[in-house]
């Protein structure tokens, strides 16, 4: 009897496994979080720096349109360091190149899923698992060599611009956007299919009016998480943009994104120095634009919930 | 079973990580400290960081491979990060050697009077167009409206009919702040496309027709682009050793404070004849030993 008891009380063997088991996620949990938290902490105060001790106002950083930190504008006593071309730059080609990608995705992953399943899981599968392996630096080179010269065949000028970051891009985004809608078009139920049929509707009608409208939200996760992807995008873009902080006139004329001019400036210039703070709030604004593409995502994936 | 597997395994995985991280840390210290007693020493041993500018990479590269031949205790490792990061890194302490294309009183942020200046070798850095521009010679006048965006087409400077495309180095790199304080004149260069290095200028100029940039001597010998003559003066290592050609700088190396041991070792070694007679000029660089004048921090030039 008394051994029962005893054996009742103690702690089994998978018992501690099971506790040992929860200490580590929940270690491994904190340390994510502190990375998280301290990357953050310190790209903000770098990046707010410009603000507090720098005195620069927040509204000539974010409208003013001459990007020259290393000249004073005689003035205002204050550098040149409107960010405003950047931060137009890396929304064009961002948009530009999510409103490329989107049909040719979609199309792409209609055809996998619901038109030829067998043939489109044999070729098209490893093909787009291929183009996200690819690296951004094999693209930019691509852009370099291939994309920027056929542009300056077409259109004229340099060839550098907006267009050619645009269509490296697109190539770029276009597999993630695609994974992730091919994954959304298999989530949507059978019945929903087989429903649509048995009432008469042909495949395209089954795909247009039932298989796309259920699966929505998940598309529009997709194109989100490719846009985050095409914002954040430094080197392939920053090889092809031709990086003049001016104010994009056309889509031919050398321009630059926040991407392009980080990871030039950030060698040439000396630490604590505003030249180098204002950078770091270039890299602030790219962080919280990332965050609003995370938070756009689990809006969508709140409203859009199939009921 | 496979649960607890692999609850082990990640635990395992997660502990050994930590451990690594704080090993490494304390090695990092452990390190620094060796070096410091072995520097003292005289038998020469260590390991020296020299990082910066990207124009002089090439060159320590070369020197340190050569200097380590010789002295087999010692590690010299070179890396990249722009001149602005050779500086502060330096500064800091996280470096023994910064390496910068400007002199550390130009650059903003830097406090110089820690820095110790060792000039090791000599850049020259000519304009450079595409091949297909019909201009060989301009003057400096021309040049800097060139650059100001004044001048926007070759037809004003004796070419063809063919619009002007700008392509300059970034805000901050070493080579074009040589450029500019030599050929600007204080004025503003306009904006236009730029590039992070050497290397990238040198490809799109050979392939844009109607450009123009600038370019250390090293990187002038390529297809599809051609140096310019300023008022007649051809960009060669001739013209820059008694400044007739006046755009040119000298490759620092900067210590904090005085060097000691392997630093110090290292840094007597690149002025020696043997390596600015040999690795120096082969590389495309021009010998403090050639040179026929000096130059200080605020521009002034003296014979030697």
């Amino acid at each position: 009897m008394d051994n029962i008891t005893q054996k009742l009380m103690q702690k089994s063997e998978s018992t501690k496994k099971d506790s040992l088991g929860k200490m580590i996620s929940l270690a491994a949990l904190i340390l994510i979080v502190i990375v998280v938290v301290s990357i953050f902490a310190f790209v903000m105060s770098r990046g707010l720096s410009t603000f507090i001790t720098g005195g620069v106002h927040v509204k000539d950083f974010l409208f003013g349109s001459t990007w020259n930190p290393s000249v004073v504008n005689p003035q205002t006593k204050q550098p040149y360091i409107g960010a405003l071309p950047m931060i137009i730059g890396s929304f064009l080609v961002t948009f530009l190149a999510a409103i490329i990608a989107t049909p040719f995705a979609i199309g792409t992953s209609l055809f996998m899923t619901e038109i030829a399943q067998k043939r489109g899981a044999k070729i098209m599968q490893p093909v787009i698992e291929l183009l996200v392996g690819i690296p951004s630096v094999v693209y930019g080179f691509i852009g370099l060599t291939v994309v920027v010269p056929s542009i300056r065949h077409i259109f004229g000028g340099s060839g550098f611009g907006i267009l050619s970051g645009t269509i490296v891009l697109f190539v770029m985004i276009l597999p993630t956007i695609t994974s992730m809608t091919v994954d959304t078009l298999k989530s949507v139920p059978r019945h929903y299919r087989e429903s649509a049929l048995a009432i008469g509707a042909t495949r395209w009608q089954m795909i247009y009016k039932v298989v796309l409208r259920a699966a929505t939200p998940g598309i529009l996760t997709a194109i989100v998480f490719g846009m985050a992807r095409a914002f954040g995008e430094a080197l392939a873009v920053q090889m092809v943009i031709g990086n003049a902080a001016l104010m994009p006139h056309n889509l031919i004329s050398p321009a630059s994104t926040l991407t392009s001019v980080l990871t030039m400036g950030i060698g040439n210039t000396v630490m604590g120095s505003l030249q180098n703070d204002v950078l770091w709030t270039l890299a602030m604004i790219l962080l919280l634009m990332s965050l609003v593409f995370n938070l756009i995502v689990r809006a969508i994936g709140r409203k859009g919930e199939m009921k | 079973m496979n649960k607890t597997i692999v609850g082990v395994i990640g635990g395992v995985v997660v502990i050994a990580a930590g451990v690594a991280i704080y090993t490494n840390a304390n090695s990092g210290k452990s390190t620094a400290k060796n070096e410091a007693s072995k520097a003292s020493s005289t038998n020469l041993s260590g390991k020296v960081l020299s990082l910066g500018s990207t124009a002089l990479q090439p060159l320590a590269e070369q020197v340190g491979t050569s200097f380590q031949e010789k002295n087999p205790g010692v590690t010299i490792t070179v890396q990249g990060g722009g001149s602005g990061a050779g500086l502060s890194q330096v500064a800091s302490g996280s470096a023994q050697i910064g390496n910068s294309d400007v002199f550390a009183e130009e650059k903003e942020g830097v406090d110089a009077s820690k820095l110790k200046d060792h000039q090791v070798a000599v850049v020259g850095i000519a304009p450079v167009v595409n091949s297909d521009v019909q201009v060989a010679n301009i003057s400096k006048e021309q040049l800097r409206d060139i650059f100001t965006g004044k001048i926007t087409n070759w037809k004003s400077v004796g070419g063809k009919d063919e619009k002007i495309v700008v392509i300059n180095r970034a805000t901050g790199s070493g080579t074009r702040a040589v450029f500019e304080k030599n050929v600007l004149d204080g004025q503003n260069a306009v904006q236009s496309t730029e590039q992070d290095s050497n290397g990238t200028v040198q490809k799109i100029v050979s392939t844009t027709p109607g450009s123009i940039s600038y370019l250390a001597f090293a990187y002038l010998d390529a297809s599809g682009i051609k140096a310019l003559n300023i008022d007649k003066v051809t960009p060669d290592k001739k013209n820059v050793e008694d400044n007739s050609w006046p755009i040119w700088a000298y490759e620092h190396m900067y210590t904090k404070g005085e060097p000691t041991g392997a630093t110090k070792a290292f840094l007597a070694y690149f002025t020696t004849k043997d390596v600015q007679k040999t690795i120096v000029p082969k590389l495309g660089y021009i010998g403090l030993t050639d040179m026929k004048v000096t130059r200080d921090a605020t521009g002034k030039v003296a014979n030697k």
